[in-house]
């Protein structure tokens, strides 16, 4: 989605990026990135937490504003309110993705 | 707090990111048009949802196929959505909370409460549903999908777009 934001950016309108993966962000030079210590699939947070929705809303229109040029980076200051063991093993799917049941595959010799 | 990009990620994915170069291209950058109370915000997913009456899923059927292929286009959401209107297609992710709660990834309650309060100006009346699993068809986003989308949001007098990469 980097990609998509760069294009989008150089087309003319302003973007911001609400991600996991801050870190990977900066490394595409993405204008506006707004960090987030959460499992995938969860952006602004639990289903019904309008209060958590709320924040990491909010820190984008920090971001909107306060950003004054390329490589800014916000990171919202909230714990994920689930244990990182549960919330790990929950975000992934229910069976691996073709991508991922390959790369096992080749990892044990198959 | 400093957010950790990998707490969430396998270790051979953290390895992976970690030794990635930063892009050598310019910066993007383009600055708002006017003060944020006055723009129009339009939000973007990747988390593969759709209409699940009247829009085609992502075709995850070739992606499993052709594991290192995935469906590049996209689906407009309309912002009067309801969470029961939407199904997912994403090999990637689970589907469960966001199928509960179409805010999880697509904050159109948390933006209509910006829009009520003066934050921003508006909430755009779409919203865009892209599937973000892609590896071999990122030149469609930057030839095809993307140009295409930047040409809507500006039809649509949006200013700003917001994505949330699932």
């Amino acid at each position: 989605m980097p990609v998509l934001a760069r294009t989008i950016e150089n087309l003319g309108i302003p973007t911001v990026t609400v991600t996991m993966i801050p870190d990977l962000a900066m490394k595409f030079r993405l204008s506006r990135v707004v960090g987030i210590e959460f499992p995938f699939g969860h952006n602004f947070g639990t289903p019904g937490n309008d209060a958590l929705m709320q924040t990491v809303a909010r820190a984008a229109c920090q971001a909107l504003e306060e950003a004054g040029g390329p490589g800014y980076r916000l990171d919202v200051d909230v714990e994920w309110p689930v244990p990182l063991e549960t919330a790990y093993r929950t975000w992934h799917p229910p069976v691996p993705s073709p991508i991922v049941a390959e790369m096992l595959k080749r990892r044990q010799g198959g | 707090m400093t957010v950790d990009s990998y707490k969430y990620l396998p270790r051979s994915m953290r390895t992976m990111y970690e030794s990635m170069p930063v892009i050598d291209e310019p910066p993007a950058w383009a600055p708002l048009p006017k003060p944020l109370h006055n723009c129009t915000v339009a939000l973007m997913t990747s988390a593969g949802i759709y209409l699940r009456d009247s829009q085609e899923p992502f075709d995850v059927e070739r992606e499993r196929r052709e594991p290192t292929w995935g469906d590049p286009t996209y689906r407009v959401i309309p912002r009067d959505v309801r969470s029961e209107d939407i199904a997912c297609s994403h090999l990637h992710i689970s589907h469960d909370d966001l199928l509960e709660d179409i805010d999880v990834v697509l904050p159109i309650r948390a933006f209509s409460a910006l829009e009520a309060e003066g934050r921003i100006g508006r909430l755009a009346e779409e919203h865009y549903s892209f599937m973000g699993y892609q590896d071999r068809r990122l030149i469609d986003w930057q030839t095809v999908q993307g140009p295409e989308l930047a040409a809507r949001l500006k039809e649509h007098a949006v200013d700003v777009l917001l994505l949330a990469p699932a």
